[in-house]
């Protein structure tokens, strides 16, 4: 059990940070060049720490499994970023921050991660701005803000519906700066296959040349995965196409714990899916849900109607429309948490309300264009509407949007303590990868805001606590013997997959996983449920190793076998998630279990059972993991029900 | 250096000088127009540009200007078609915002070359070249009596109006392109460097057609008396 | 509304950088006009799979506009008819039954062919590599509001930051001159006085790098604009020139 060490600083906990900033170890400028890191990933997090720890003057070695960096899906971030700035004078403070970022994720984040990222939200804006990221701003020239789910202030900052763009190219041209200063050695196209452990530490990489299918070996002082969600285990997400949780895997299998797998957020603003050929979902901002009003009809015959296409959203009157989020919210209303919108808009569904194909409730702009003209509601969402209409073909300054939840984001990842290392020695797991910041759901404009806390504000802070021990050690050769087991390993993998020759194309096998992983591991779940998913899932397993086909050669260019390496991955963490969702017997934030509910159908936490993290174990294949539990122990803020409706 | 080795640098010279030629245009076809109301104007002009030293200082320049953008719109081309590739796409169009002339410009150049050399060999040879060195018969004093002669020929009329309208897409594009090029030019602006781009451009092509036309409509269609200046008479100067 | 058709592709496809490329033929049906593009491709591959052929390669990531990963020249068209998308936003509903589709990568000697419709990009990392940046470290940054920045100046930066690297600029210009791409970038930093301090150094180093890895020159025929999916403005390749003028004139 001690391996779960948080190493949580003592004191106060707004001390907790600049505590442990004055005690740590750093490394000095002179030792920083004789110290290699790895960093797989170049989103936010990644991106951002590799630009760091090149300007501190660490040798970076970056990877990036697309052709640039400025691809990773940051890029795809639409609303915003939060900053506890508190610019627009309406009490907002680091403390309403860390309070809300809790309460939105259901108490069950660790208290000190989260305080600390409220305290560095506020430098990433002061970076970001001296980066040349164009905030949108007010004609006075100061910055302007917007509203997010789960906050009564305004504190998100943004570009226009491109934040996570315009941050991610910030990152991205400081990551640059270090390239062509030579202080990072970026290789594009490369994924990667397995950590290197030697003597108990992560040392290095397994990375597959994705162009030449050659397998690669690199070696490191240090390790750090920042590699995102695991999202796309649903088939259908809004995650981009290569986006994979096959590092986090690697990770786990070599003994790094994941926690949390359960904890998946699904969005409640996202376009319904159309057509069994959809390969992805597209996201609309949560920044919509600013201005814009959900509904669906009070009436089923209504309801019905319009799915047969004999009526027409805009004909139905105002009090035959159901505003069901401000009908059960009055205090947050359409700004509920996505948790809470995405279920609510489920449970209308469910009960025959929808719209569309039936899996749909309207998102209205109507009152917005009558209170602030067509103009200014182009001016803020220009880009999204525009976005909508290519993808449905309708205009939805006329007749309201559509829109259902879809799989968008995993708060659970790879278990890291407080220096954001994992249960391995010298293996770090930064952004979305790990599991640390956002509890059971994330809120809004949250995510930008960890990944580049973590990339530019803590990790080259806390690495550097691991890293001040290791000065004399020298580089490490990739020819080391454990260097050649995990080439080997992976190679083998590798040829038993070309190996199968069946007759099923891997997309095809993972639309069945997804399906398998909505029905049951979504946004409801139950015992019999996720027990009947872990049973299809090892059906799925089965066929996936009998019956999967890979044209194409195993060691050059093939787009397959990626596919299929993170399919195979996808499948452990699917029934990973199974299995932390079916032990978790209570309801929180995305982990909905529909035994556990109020009499209102809200969720039901148990604080007395479940106030803890779960941290999986790999036993080996086929093998139960173990599960160890960190503890979440709340010193500053009462634990209570959250409540969004007064 | 900067104007020879940096894409933006050769543009630039691309840009000025097509400017220079751009005011060279202007000021020949105000100095047509003279001959339609005047030929002893007209020829008190040509006069005034024989053989005198600015007049062939300033000869010399426009031959530079013209030759710098010559050879320099054959290196960019060279450079571009390399840039290109080696394979050529299969199917190609032309976005709707996309002049037609703008992507020709050479091909509109070429064009604009051919007919100058008969342009030259028709009046310059006969003119300023024959008034240094006498390598014509004609009277190098007497431009007016030699424009004329051409322009009542209805196929050297047919011949130049080609020429002006090769001219025109050349000038609809290169005016306000060369605006762009050094940098003058900004979103409001854009637009109305093309509207008086084109409004140039129409003004200089339509006062060389119409001194074409009109000279062919008064000496060739309703026979006036072409004036010349008799030979052993001493010149005007 | 949804309709089904079908249609052939002429697909380019090509081994690798130095192999002869080829168009091969494909016919596809009862493709949904409500699919995107690629989708759709997936569905060719699909079925190439099933006949035991390797599947058509091209680039594609996050499948809603923003990343800049897709890439294909449709119908003599970098991101296909349509305006002001890419490639992933591209749906069938642009096509008709029984048309024939030329898909053909960005062909562009900035650009080399990696297999079929895989083009090589990197490029472009250089060229901000270049200078694509203001050079700040992380830490030392001043309060983002002590900053005041026009709105007009903002909004402009922005809507020139707003390009997604994707290379249609390139792909669409007869001269496969990356200037949109570089003006782009240099014209969002020379907006905002952060990046003002080192407009001059930026624009030198990033034409000099553009030159460099053997980018045409432009002709200001605009077609990268009309072509480009985020709509960047010509007008900011004019305030390249100014920069890049100004710059040399100071030196």
């Amino acid at each position: 059990m001690s391996k779960l060490e948080s190493k949580i600083p003592a004191g106060p906990l707004a001390e907790k940070w600049t505590n442990y900033k004055a005690t740590q170890k750093l490394v000095n400028p002179a030792n920083k060049r004789r110290l290699d890191i790895i960093v797989v990933g170049t989103g936010l997090a990644g991106g951002a720490a590799a630009a760091t720890l090149g300007e501190l003057g660490f040798n970076v070695i970056n990877f990036c499994i697309q052709d640039s960096p400025r691809r990773a899906h940051s890029i795809a971030a639409q609303g915003g970023i939060n900053a506890a700035k508190n610019y627009q004078n309406d009490g907002d403070s680091v403390y309403r921050l860390f309070y809300d970022t809790i309460k939105g994720g259901d108490y069950r984040a660790r208290e000190a991660n989260v305080y600390r990222l409220a305290e560095v939200s506020n430098n990433i804006i002061d970076q970001c701005v001296a980066q040349g990221v164009p905030f949108a701003r007010e004609y006075g020239g100061l910055l302007d803000n917007r509203s997010f789910g789960g906050a009564q202030v305004s504190r998100t900052f943004y570009a226009k519906g491109q934040t996570g763009q315009q941050l991610l190219l910030g990152a991205y041209s400081s990551l640059m700066r270090q390239v062509n200063k030579g202080k990072v050695d970026l290789r594009t196209r490369y994924e990667m296959l397995d950590v290197v452990i030697v003597d108990g530490r992560a040392r290095g990489v397994i990375m597959r040349n994705l162009v030449t299918g050659g397998i690669e070996r690199f070696s490191a002082h240090a390790v750090v995965i920042a590699t995102g969600g695991y999202g796309n285990v649903f088939f259908l997400s809004t995650n981009a196409m290569a986006s994979n949780g096959s590092a986090a895997v690697q990770c786990y299998r070599k003994g790094a714990y994941f926690a949390n797998p359960a904890y998946a957020q699904i969005h409640p603003t996202c376009i319904p899916v159309h057509g069994e050929f959809q390969s992805k979902l597209t996201l609309m901002s949560e920044s919509l849900r600013n201005d814009g009003r959900i509904w669906v009809p009070k009436k089923k015959e209504d309801a019905e109607a319009i799915r047969a296409g004999k009526l027409k959203p805009t004909e139905i009157k105002e009090e035959d429309r159901d505003y069901y989020l401000e009908r059960r919210y009055p205090a947050f209303g359409n700004l509920v948490p996505r948790d809470v919108a995405s279920r609510a808009a489920k449970e209308r569904c469910d009960a025959g309300y929808g719209v569309g194909t039936g899996l749909a409730v309207y998102l209205d702009f109507s009152d917005a264009i009558k209170r602030l003209g067509r103009d200014a509601v182009e001016a803020r969402y220009g880009n999204l509407f525009q976005m909508y209409e290519k993808i449905v073909d309708d205009n939805p300054y006329e007749t309201p949007m559509m829109i259902y939840p879809a799989s968008h984001y995993t708060m659970g990842g790879i278990w890291v303590d407080y220096e954001l290392q994992t249960t391995i020695p010298g293996l770090f797991a930064i952004g979305e990868a790990n599991f640390s910041d956002h509890g059971a759901n994330r809120l809004g404009a949250s995510a930008l805001m960890q990944g580049l806390a973590d990339g530019y504000f803590v990790l080259p802070y806390t690495i550097q606590n691991y890293l001040s021990d290791q000065i004399q050690v020298p580089r490490f050769s990739t020819d080391l013997p454990e260097f050649a087991e995990a080439e080997k390993a992976v190679k083998a993998r590798i040829d038993r997959l070309m190996a199968i020759k069946g007759k099923q194309s891997v997309d095809s096998l993972h639309k069945k996983l997804g399906r398998i992983m909505s029905d049951y591991v979504g946004m409801g779940r139950n015992k019999a449920g996720l027990e009947k998913a872990l049973v299809e899932i090892d059906k799925i397993k089965k066929e996936f190793y009998s019956d999967l086909r890979i044209p194409g050669e195993a060691y050059g260019l093939n787009v397959e076998l990626e596919k299929a390496l993170r399919l195979e991955d996808f499948i452990e963490i699917g029934k990973l998630m199974a299995i932390d969702a079916l032990h978790r017997e209570e309801s929180c934030g995305g982990h909905f279990r529909e035994e556990h509910q109020t009499e209102e159908g809200e969720a039901k936490r148990n604080d007395e059972e479940f106030m803890y993290v779960g941290c999986w174990e790999y036993k080996g294949e086929d093998q139960k993991p173990e599960l160890h539990k960190e503890e979440l122990n709340y010193e500053f803020i009462k634990v209570q029900q959250r409540n969004y409706k007064q | 250096m900067w104007l020879t080795n940096s894409s933006i640098g050769r543009k630039v010279v691309m840009s000025v000088s097509g400017l220079f030629l751009v005011l060279f245009l202007t000021f020949h076809m105000c100095m047509n127009l003279a001959l339609v109301f005047s030929p002893d104007a007209y020829n008190a002009i040509c006069g005034f540009l024989g053989a005198n030293w600015y007049a062939l200082v300033g000869t010399a320049v426009l031959a530079a200007g013209f030759l710098v953008h010559i050879i320099y719109a054959f290196w960019l081309t060279w450079q571009n078609r390399k840039a290109r590739g080696n394979d050529r796409y299969a199917v190609t169009t032309r976005p709707k915002s996309v002049e037609w002339a703008s992507q020709n410009m050479l091909v509109l150049g070429i064009i604009v070359i051919l007919f100058l050399v008969l342009h030259m060999a028709q009046f310059w040879f006969k003119m300023q070249l024959n008034e240094i060195v006498p390598v014509s018969e004609a009277n190098p004093h007497d431009g007016s009596f030699l424009v004329i002669e051409t322009f009542k020929n209805p196929v050297m009329v047919v011949i130049y109006l080609l020429w002006f309208a090769a001219l025109w897409f050349h000038l609809t594009h290169g005016f306000w392109s060369a605006l762009h090029t050094i940098g003058f030019n900004n979103n409001i602006w854009f637009n109305r460097w093309k509207v008086i781009g084109n409004v140039f451009a129409t003004i200089i092509c339509l006062g060389f057609a119409f001194v074409a036309v009109t000279l062919y409509i008064q000496y060739g269609v309703l026979g006036w008396e072409v004036p010349q200046i008799p030979t052993e008479m001493p010149a005007v100067h | 509304m949804e309709k089904k058709i079908d249609l052939t592709l002429k697909v380019w496809r090509q081994r690798d950088r130095k192999a002869k490329g080829q168009f091969e033929t494909y016919n596809v049906k009862g493709i949904s006009t409500d699919s995107s593009f690629l989708e759709m491709l997936d569905v060719l591959n699909e079925q190439l799979i099933n006949e035991g052929k390797e599947p058509v390669v091209f680039d594609h990531d996050c499948r809603e506009g923003i990343c800049g990963m897709c890439s294909l020249y449709i119908n003599g068209h970098p991101h296909g008819p349509d305006s002001a998308i890419t490639t992933c936003q591209l749906h069938m509903r642009k096509f008709n039954n029984g048309d024939t589709i030329t898909i053909e990568p960005w062909r562009s000697a900035g650009f080399p062919v990696i297999r079929d419709l895989m083009v090589d990009r990197t490029a472009y990392d250089q060229i901000i590599a270049a200078g694509g940046y203001t050079s700040v470290n992380v830490g030392g940054a001043q309060d983002a509001n002590a900053l005041l920045i026009p709105k007009t100046d903002a909004d402009e930066a922005m809507d020139a930051a707003s390009c997604i690297g994707c290379g249609a600029c390139v792909a669409a210009c007869k001269n496969g001159s990356a200037m949109l791409f570089v003006s782009a970038k240099v014209s969002q930093l020379a907006l905002l006085p952060q990046g003002r301090v080192e407009a001059a150094r930026r624009a030198r180093a990033m034409v000099a790098k553009m030159d460099e890895l053997g980018f045409g020159n432009c002709t200001n025929t605009g077609a990268c604009a009309a072509e480009c999916p985020k709509s960047v403005s010509l007008s900011n390749i004019a305030r390249l020139n100014r920069e890049f003028i100004k710059a040399k004139l100071q030196d």
